[in-house]
C-alpha cells in the first residue's frame, strides 16, 4: 500500500523535533481527507498549529476545554446534521490526559449515547505539554516529574482501548506512526464506519521519554516489536491483531532507548516484561474467540 | 395567540419551541426537569425539528451547546443551581468564543445543606462570565424573556450568551395564565439564526487558539466589554421591536411600580418583586408613600437607570435573595456602586430575605419599610430569620 499522498499538515508547526503527535496528525488526516473537522482540547496540539491567526492544519478546528471534547464534538455533529452535513468527519484530538483522565466522563458519555464522531487519543504517556506530569496513561516504571517519592510509577496504565471497547462501540483501534501503513488504513477504515470510533495512537515525545529526537521512528517500532504497544482493532466487538510479531523483541530493548526508564531495577524490568506478556496473550485470547458482542447502536438498526 | 394556563417551566419549553431551537442539549436537575422533559416530548414529536443531545452532564450540555452554536445551530440548554456551578468553566467559554448560547436558569439554592428551593446564589455567583442575565417575575415573562433572548444574544453587534431566570417552584412549578405567541409572529421576530461566521467544513479555520500576551487576548476582552455595553441600546430597540410584533408590552432593565411621589422604594428582582408589588399596595394603603423598582435585567447592569432612580428617591432598600459571602447582597453592592460620586445620594439599605427558599410575605416586606422610614442602618439586614430578631 501506499499512503495517500494528500498533505493536511503544512510545513511550520511549532512542534518539537521528533514529535510523534505531529506525525500521528499529518497520517491521521491523510486517511480521513479534508472532509474533516478537529476538535482539540488543552494539549499539545492545542499550540502546534502556532498561535492565531495562523494554522499548520488544512482542516477546521475549533479548540475546547480540557475535559470537553467529546461533548463538544457531539454539539459541532449535531450542528452539522441539522445543515444537513451528514458527510463532515468530526474528529476529537486528545492527548492521555484529556482522555484517560480529565476528558474520561464525556468522552464515556458520547460513546454511551453512540456519537457518530471519532475520537482519537494520542498517547505520549504523560501530561508532556505542561512539562512531564505523570497521567493516567503513563506506565509502570516510567519517570516524569511527578511520580513522587520512587521517582518511577508503580501503578498500571489506563488501559483506554479496552475501556472504549467494553462501550460496546462499533470500531476501536490501536495505532503506531512507526507503521504507517497499518495507521492510515485504520483511519480509512474509521471514516467508513458510523458512529463512535475511537483510535488510540502511541505518539512518542523525545523530551518526555528522553531519547535523542532522531530516534522517534526507531523507539515507536520496538514499542510494537516486543507487544509494549501491540496493533489491534476492535470492530463490531470482534478483536483482531493487525500484526503479529514473528519473534517479539524483549522488553528492555524498547526501555533502553529511554531516558525514563533508566532508574529501573533489573526485578522491575522482569515485572514490566512479565505484565507486557500477559497483557499480549489475554489479547491473542481474545482475538482468537470469535463471538458476537452487542452494538451500542443495534437497536436504532432494528428499529430502521 | 392563544392564552393557555402554563407552569414558568412550560412557559420556556414553549419559546425555546417557537423559537425553533436546532440543538439542545440538557442534563436533568430539579427544579429545571419539566423544561427538558417537555422539549423531549416536542422533539420526539417531531413538533421541534432539533437534535436533542442527552448529555451525562451540565459541563458536557454546555460545551455541546458552545460547539453547535460554532457549528451554525441556535441552541438551548436549562439548569440549576449545582448544574449552573458545573457549568461555571464553560459560560466563560461561551462568551469568550462569542456563541449566543440561551439558557434557562431555574434559580435554586446552592448546597450545603441540599436545598431546592428558590434562590439566586447559582446565578449571582455567574455575573463575571459574560452572559446577559434577566430575571423574570411571571410565567409570561419567561417565555418573553427566552423569546427576546435570542433577538438579542444574536444581534451581530452583540454576539453574547444569554441566562433567563425563573424563580425555582415559584415560578417553575406554578401555573399562571400565559399569552403564547403565534409561530409566524415569531418567525417575524427572530429570523433564523445567521452568526457572521461558523465552522465551515473545507475551511483553514481556527476557534479559540492561543493568544500571548501581546497579541489579541486583551483586544478580545475589549471586544466583548464593547458588546456587553451595545446590549443596552440593542435590547432597547428589541423591547420595542417585542411590542410591535407580539403587541404586549416588555419591560425595560428597570421597571417601576407606583413611584410617583415615592419617600421610600425597594429595588428587588425575580417572584420577590411580585410580593413587593402587594406590599407597595399595603403601605400605600396606610398612607406611607412607597414605591418599587423592579430590577429586570441584571447583566449588562442598568447603571444609570440606577444613578436615575437614586436622583429621585431619598431612601431605597435593596433586597437579594441571594448573599455574596464576604461582602452582601450582590444587587445592593453593584447599586451602591452605581451611585458612587453623586451630589446628594440616597440612604441605601441591604436586605437579605428568602434565601434557599424561605417565605417572604407581603408583611415582610411592609415591615422592613416601616423601620427604613423610621430610621435604620445602612448595613445589611437579614429578613425572616428563625429564632433571631
Amino acid at each position: 500500500m501506499t499512503l495517500p499522498p494528500t498533505e493536511l499538515v503544512e510545513p511550520g508547526h511549532v512542534a518539537c523535533q521528533g514529535c510523534g503527535a505531529a506525525l500521528s496528525m499529518r497520517l491521521l488526516l491523510k486517511g480521513l481527507g479534508p472532509n474533516a473537522m478537529l476538535v482539540v482540547p488543552a494539549c499539545c496540539w492545542a499550540v502546534i498549529p502556532g498561535s492565531m491567526p495562523g494554522t499548520c492544519l488544512g482542516v477546521p478546528t475549533v479548540f475546547s476545554p480540557f475535559e470537553a471534547t467529546a461533548a463538544m464534538a457531539s454539539g459541532v455533529k449535531a450542528a452539522l446534521r441539522r445543515r444537513g452535513r451528514e458527510d463532515v468527519h468530526v474528529v476529537g484530538f486528545a492527548g492521555d490526559g484529556g482522555t484517560a483522565d480529565i476528558g474520561i466522563q464525556a468522552l464515556s458519555g458520547a460513546a454511551e449515547r453512540g456519537e457518530d464522531i471519532i475520537y482519537v487519543c494520542y498517547d505520549n504517556e504523560a501530561y508532556m505539554n505542561t512539562g512531564i506530569q505523570r497521567s493516567g496513561a503513563t506506565p509502570p516504571g516510567a519517570w516524569t516529574n511527578t511520580t513522587v517519592g520512587q521517582l518511577q510509577k508503580t501503578t498500571m496504565k489506563k488501559d483506554m482501548p479496552a475501556i472504549m471497547a467494553a462501550h460496546g462501540i462499533p470500531y476501536v483501534a490501536t495505532l503506531n506512526p512507526s507503521f504507517p501503513e497499518d495507521f492510515v488504513a485504520k483511519a480509512q477504515k474509521a471514516a467508513r464506519i458510523r458512529g463512535m470510533r475511537y483510535l488510540h495512537i502511541l505518539a512518542d515525545c523525545p523530551t518526555g521519554w528522553k531519547h535523542d529526537p532522531s530516534l522517534m521512528v526507531k523507539v515507536g517500532r520496538l514499542a510494537t516489536q516486543s507487544n509494549v504497544w501491540p496493533l489491534y482493532e476492535v470492530e463490531d466487538g470482534r478483536w483482531r491483531l493487525t500484526r503479529v510479531p514473528q519473534k517479539p523483541v524483549p522488553v528492555p530493548e524498547y526501555l533502553r532507548e529511554q531516558g525514563r526508564f533508566s532508574d529501573l531495577s533489573p526485578e522491575a524490568v522482569a515485572s514490566i516484561q512479565a505484565a507486557v506478556d500477559m497483557k499480549w496473550e489475554e489479547l491473542k485470547r481474545r482475538a482468537a474467540a470469535v463471538r458476537e458482542v452487542p452494538r451500542s447502536d443495534a437497536i436504532a438498526e432494528v428499529r430502521r | 395567540m392563544v392564552r393557555e394556563l402554563l407552569s414558568g417551566n412550560q412557559a420556556v419549553a414553549e419559546a425555546v419551541r417557537l423559537a425553533r431551537a436546532q440543538v439542545i442539549a440538557a442534563y436533568p436537575i430539579t427544579p429545571q426537569t419539566t423544561i427538558i422533559e417537555r422539549l423531549a416530548e416536542l422533539v420526539g414529536s417531531g413538533e421541534l425539528e432539533a437534535d436533542y443531545i442527552t448529555v451525562e452532564s451540565e459541563h458536557s450540555a454546555m460545551a455541546a451547546c458552545v460547539a453547535a452554536s460554532l457549528a451554525g445551530a441556535r441552541t438551548f440548554t436549562a439548569t440549576s443551581s449545582q448544574g449552573l456551578l458545573l457549568m461555571h468553566e464553560l459560560l466563560h467559554w461561551t462568551s469568550g468564543q462569542r456563541t449566543p448560547v440561551v439558557m434557562a436558569n431555574v434559580n435554586r439554592a446552592v448546597a450545603p445543606p441540599w436545598n431546592i428551593w428558590a434562590d439566586h446564589s447559582d446565578s449571582m455567583a455567574q455575573r463575571d462570565t459574560g452572559w446577559i442575565q434577566m430575571y423574570a417575575e411571571t410565567n409570561q415573562e419567561a417565555l418573553d424573556a427566552t423569546l427576546f433572548a435570542y433577538r438579542v444574544a444574536e444581534d451581530r453587534s452583540v454576539m453574547l450568551p444569554a441566562m433567563v431566570m425563573e424563580d425555582a417552584f415559584l415560578l417553575s412549578h406554578t401555573y399562571m395564565p400565559v399569552e403564547v405567541p403565534e409561530a409566524s409572529d415569531v418567525d417575524a421576530y427572530l429570523p433564523a439564526y445567521d452568526p457572521p461566521r461558523r465552522l465551515e467544513p473545507g475551511e483553514m479555520q481556527l476557534f479559540g487558539s492561543f493568544s500571548p500576551p501581546d497579541l489579541a487576548y486583551m483586544e478580545f476582552r475589549r471586544d466583548i466589554a464593547r458588546a456587553m455595553e451595545d446590549a443596552h441600546a440593542k435590547m432597547a430597540e428589541a423591547a420595542k421591536r417585542f411590542e410591535r410584533v407580539f403587541g404586549r408590552r416588555f419591560p425595560g432593565p428597570l421597571e417601576e411600580y407606583r413611584t410617583d411621589g415615592a419617600d421610600v422604594v425597594l429595588i428587588a428582582s425575580g417572584s420577590i418583586a411580585a410580593t413587593a408589588r402587594d406590599a407597595v399596595d399595603e403601605l400605600r394603603r396606610s398612607g406611607l408613600k412607597a414605591g418599587l423598582v423592579r430590577l429586570f435585567v441584571f447583566r449588562p447592569f442598568p447603571t444609570d437607570e440606577i444613578r436615575r432612580i437614586a436622583e429621585r428617591f431619598p431612601l431605597i432598600g435593596v433586597v437579594d435573595r441571594a448573599y455574596s459571602s464576604g461582602s452582601g447582597g450582590p444587587l445592593a453592592t453593584e447599586s451602591k456602586a452605581a451611585i458612587m460620586g453623586m451630589r446628594d445620594p440616597p440612604r441605601v439599605e441591604s436586605f437579605i430575605a428568602g434565601l434557599g427558599g424561605r417565605d417572604v410575605r407581603p408583611e415582610d416586606l411592609v415591615a422592613i419599610v416601616r423601620r427604613m422610614v423610621k430610621g435604620g442602618g445602612d448595613h445589611e439586614q437579614w429578613v425572616g430569620l428563625k429564632g433571631v430578631t
